[in-house]
């Protein structure tokens, strides 16, 4: 049975429709990410989730039971909030204990899950202090566990990580991905960070305009992408779009990539991946979507052996991060990024020799931006 | 404090010298009422009518403050002051408390249970800031009559409450917007209700505003004479009434004394709430802008 059931919920503040027929459904112990730029309708889905704002039509269920119309406090769900909103006027303790005292829990199974919590986020010691007196992160452990400390049926964490500086957010991440594993407890997580989204999920939702664009496992959502918006959205740095035409017929496609003051670039479609339907498209504008990594750095030593098609190029900004180096180069009418090794001593301005993973490529609609293949 | 550069020629030292002039000057000239009240409440009778008023008394006395206390005739009756600065306190004290509590509530309602027409139901509230006091008067009267209130502490106790509120739930109203809203949908979750919510996640934080308030509502209905002399009793007169009263009892002479001394008598309560708590009132009052 699902953990938690969304089936065709829709929210509409006066003429605005916030989400449109939103249905998905997660299985316990899954981490459920919901992704999508701001005003997407993440957060309003969340908020619809806890009962803290009445849905306009559809079903929410939780292990089975329809809890559309109860209140917050009877759905048996615990919030990690953006802002932490731990009470100010009360101790770390009695902010842990506060849920469980709300609901009549005995005031010595109340201390034990207060001592279970704290020696799981290691909060032990600052069980004393009032949130003004504990750093960012912290605080961030503490709203944790007052939402561990019910034992709910679902965790809900609205951009728990986004308050916190860029490393801590890292060493959170990977903490809560720990207590996640070690705990199995169900979790619908919302960020606009699709790092997070790819290192912690189980299944990721991207959202659109209050649509689901597309559920699926972290690997399904980056490599088959449904179309532009999600190949778009997930990655960094992001999917190159480029503008081809597709050329050819059955068993043999190609794309033509039009390139100014050049000769145009062609390049083969593997075959294998569904060339005859494509056929029936010959002629028409299709996008190429290839990421940075779907291009390597030309070696001689492996040239015979190396998969992909060769293209030369002037390169025009190299930016090393160290772990390698992204490049920026000219293909068709604009720029796109290519990531290579740290070893590639290029200067920009300098031509380069690059092969392209035509079998990780995928082609969209220039129209309707759908994946196509 | 000095964190000021300032220019060190003979011109700027010259103009700093008049500055001061000025407002050292302009601050005696506020002052003066106040010092010549308080010298002439210590002053004999025959000080008075002899000397300047601005001299300093020469043989003081604290008599013309027990007679406005216990013996000045106000009206028809010469029992001093005294017993309407009680009756002051027995309307002020459940007025301020009564107010601040429901301004509290309407503000956290306005502010966190957000209803259709919420908005409006502030913007009408706010027009009880607005109305003059005089307008409600006769309706007034003729309420606390149909209540069966009149001339009675618990009637002068329902109007002050009922003006109060629209000051107080403006107060907490703008206090409380700036709280944040996730405070209450955690503490929805956590399975608390409305009240719960007020009483242990917002009240705790309110003290700043709640001093506001009280001093606010205090110094108000302290110093208010209009509903007093309306809507009061001979016996149920709050003491700025009385004081009215006092210095308007034309037998005899006019002992100015006296009266100076009742009607430091009446400003008292308020002059030291303030010097008490005026610190927390102006905390309370920028505690809203001023992220803690």
């Amino acid at each position: 049975m699902a953990a938690l059931d969304i089936e065709q919920v829709r929210k509409e503040f006066g003429r605005e429709r916030v989400l449109k027929d939103v249905s998905l459904s997660i299985e316990s112990g899954q981490f459920l990410i919901l992704v999508g730029p701001s005003g997407c309708g993440k957060s309003t889905l969340m908020n619809a989730i806890a009962g803290l704002e009445p849905v306009t039509s559809g079903r929410i269920l939780i292990d089975g039971e329809d809890v559309t119309h109860r209140t917050p406090a009877e759905r048996d769900i615990a919030m990690v909030f953006q802002s932490y909103a731990l009470y100010p006027s009360m101790t770390v303790r009695q902010n842990i204990s506060f849920g469980l005292e709300m609901r009549k829990v005995p005031k010595a199974e109340r201390e034990q899950a207060v001592e279970r919590v704290a020696d799981l986020l290691q909060i032990s010691h600052l069980l004393k202090r009032k949130p003004a007196q504990l750093s960012g992160g912290q605080r961030q452990r503490v709203a944790m566990g007052r939402a561990l400390a019910r034992e709910p049926k679902v965790y809900l964490f609205d951009e728990p990580l986004s308050n916190l500086d860029a490393k801590l957010r890292v060493d959170m991440r990977t903490e809560i991905k720990k207590l996640h594993q070690r705990l199995g407890t169900t979790i619908v997580y919302v960020t606009h960070d699709q790092v997070e989204a790819m290192t912690l999920a189980d299944k990721i939702a991207v959202m659109r305009d209050g649509h689901i664009l597309q559920l699926g496992s972290p690997d399904e959502v980056y490599n088959n992408p449904v179309d532009m918006f999600v190949a778009g959205f997930m990655g960094s740095p992001s999917m190159n779009f480029i503008k081809a035409t597709l050329e050819g017929g059955k068993g043999a496609c190609q794309l033509r990539i039009a390139t100014p003051e050049e000769a145009d670039l062609v390049l083969p479609w593997p075959s294998a991946r569904g060339a005859d339907e494509l056929a029936e498209r010959a002629g028409q504008t299709v996008i190429l979507g290839l990421r940075p990594e779907h291009f390597s750095e030309e070696d001689e030593r492996l040239t015979s052996q190396a998969e992909g098609t060769l293209l030369t190029a002037c390169v025009s900004v190299v930016e090393p991060t160290g772990a390698d180096i992204l490049l920026r180069l000219p293909l068709g009418q604009g720029e796109v990024t290519a990531r290579v090794g740290p070893k590639c001593a290029i200067t920009a301005g300098e031509r380069l020799a690059l092969r392209v993973d035509m079998d990780r490529a995928v082609l969209f609609d220039a129209d309707s931006e759908h994946r196509i293949a | 404090m000095a964190n000021v550069i300032r220019r060190r020629g003979i011109k700027a030292r010259v103009g700093r010298g008049v500055l001061y002039a000025v407002l050292i000057t302009a601050a005696l000239f506020y002052a003066l009422p106040l010092i010549v009240m308080l010298m002439t409440s210590f002053k004999p009778l025959s000080e008075i009518t002899a000397g300047s008023l601005l001299s300093l008394p020469q043989d003081p006395t604290l008599a013309p403050w027990a007679k406005a206390w216990g013996e000045a005739c106000t009206g028809m009756r010469c029992e001093g002051v005294g017993g309407y600065f009680w009756n002051s306190f027995a309307i002020v004290i459940p007025a301020v408390l009564i107010s601040t509590a429901i301004g509290a509530l309407n503000g956290y309602a306005l502010t966190k249970w957000r209803f259709k027409g919420s908005e409006l139901v502030f913007a009408l509230m706010l027009f009880g800031c607005f109305i003059p006091f005089q307008v409600v008067l006769l309706p007034m009267a003729q309420t606390l009559g149909w209540l069966g209130l009149s001339s009675s502490r618990s009637g002068l106790v329902l109007v002050h409450v009922v003006f109060g509120i629209a000051f107080t739930t403006l107060f907490f109203r703008n206090f409380y917007v700036g709280i944040p809203d996730e405070l209450v949908s955690a503490a929805k979750l956590d399975g608390a209700g409305f009240f719960r919510i007020f009483w242990r996640i917002l009240l705790p934080v309110s003290a700043p505003i709640i001093v506001v308030s009280i001093i606010w509502q205090f110094t108000q209905i302290w110093n208010d004479f209009l509903f007093g002399v309306a809507f009061s009793g001979h016996s149920t007169q709050p003491v700025t009434v009385a004081l009215n009263n006092l210095v308007n009892t034309s037998t005899g002479v006019s002992e100015y004394n006296v009266n100076m001394a009742a009607a430091m008598i009446a400003a008292l309560p308020t002059l030291l709430v303030y010097v008490l708590a005026g610190k927390y009132f102006v905390r309370g009052l920028t505690a809203g802008s001023v992220k803690g």
